[in-house]
């Protein structure tokens, strides 16, 4: 939309297709090999899908601090606090209350 | 915008950027949505009633290509994008039918998985944590379909009425919500399918 489309040229979108494929391949393969323990495991898989999250905001839809609208990056910081709240309060409650029953 | 731009141009491109926002207020609620779902099945997923969990019923080939297709087709989305500003119609129309056919093939599978699961007892109604699952990826792949039949509608209207100011950015919503759906399922693969593997 805005005048910034050297940047969203065919190279954007071919740097996150390799990034995205990386970042698939990396927890695939952990999985696949039980090349680490079950806790280290989870753990790359987190890291490697919110990494490949941003990579696909950056490159995919373009988002960035200095072309995207003020209004997109203020509905999105929403939608994150929102999210944390709705998703932390949760797990937060589900937990609590299977550890007062389980026992 | 150059100042060579007319003030009629300019008004459309306003219209344009507020129909932009307004669409990705939606995918916002969307995602929260998905994020909802997700807190419900990791809230369940060892709820199996003593019925089957992820182990004995993913299967890493299966989710592996479904990813494969997905991730692929938002790139040809993307080629199509790149298309529509040289004006170039039959390229466009021809990414946009490399991803209708890698997205209905994504559909394929899961329809496929799913019919499987429910032909071993594992359908919805066996536990907790079966409900959660086919909420969760139905959902998406619910999503999936609907952005088919845009792609078609989008595709039609492309052919009928060439890459037109409105039409261009109708495909541009679309892009939208093509490549926030890969993002959802981003979350899917990690959270449900590589997790229940383990």
């Amino acid at each position: 939309m805005e005048n910034h489309k050297s940047e969203h040229g065919l190279s954007s979108y071919l740097i996150g297709f390799v990034l995205a494929v990386v970042l698939t391949a990396i927890p695939f393969y952990v999985v696949i090999t039980h090349a680490l323990p079950p806790q280290r495991t989870l753990l790359v898989i987190g890291i490697a899908a919110i990494l490949q999250i941003l990579v696909h905001l950056r490159f995919f839809l373009h988002l960035n601090f200095t072309s995207t609208p003020k209004e997109n990056l203020l509905a999105i910081v929403f939608t994150a606090v929102l999210i944390f709240i709705m998703v932390g309060g949760s797990f937060w409650i589900m937990f609590d209350l299977h550890s007062r029953m389980a026992i | 915008m150059s100042a060579a731009v007319t003030a009629h141009e300019s008004e459309a491109a306003e219209t344009h950027e507020q129909r932009a926002l307004g669409f990705w207020l939606y995918l916002m609620g969307d995602a929260v949505i998905f994020a909802l779902l997700f807190a419900t099945y990791v809230i369940m997923v060892n709820n199996t009633d003593g019925g089957p969990g992820g182990k004995a019923l993913f299967n890493l080939r299966n989710a592996g290509i479904e990813t494969a297709l997905l991730l692929v087709s938002s790139t040809t989305f993307g080629f199509a994008s790149l298309c529509t500003r040289t004006g170039n119609r039959g390229a466009v129309l021809f990414w946009l039918l490399v991803t209708f056919v890698l997205g209905a093939g994504f559909v394929f599978l899961e329809l496929r998985e799913f019919a499987g699961m429910i032909r071993a007892g594992a359908g919805p109604d066996r536990s907790g944590f079966l409900s959660a699952f086919f909420t969760l990826v139905g959902t998406h792949g619910l999503h999936v379909s609907m952005g088919l039949t845009w792609i078609l509608i989008l595709s039609g209207q492309v052919m009928m009425k060439g890459l037109s100011v409105p039409v261009t950015s109708r495909l541009f919503r679309l892009g939208l919500f093509w490549h926030f759906l890969d993002i959802a399922w981003v979350g899917i693969f990690s959270i449900v399918y590589l997790p229940g593997l383990l």
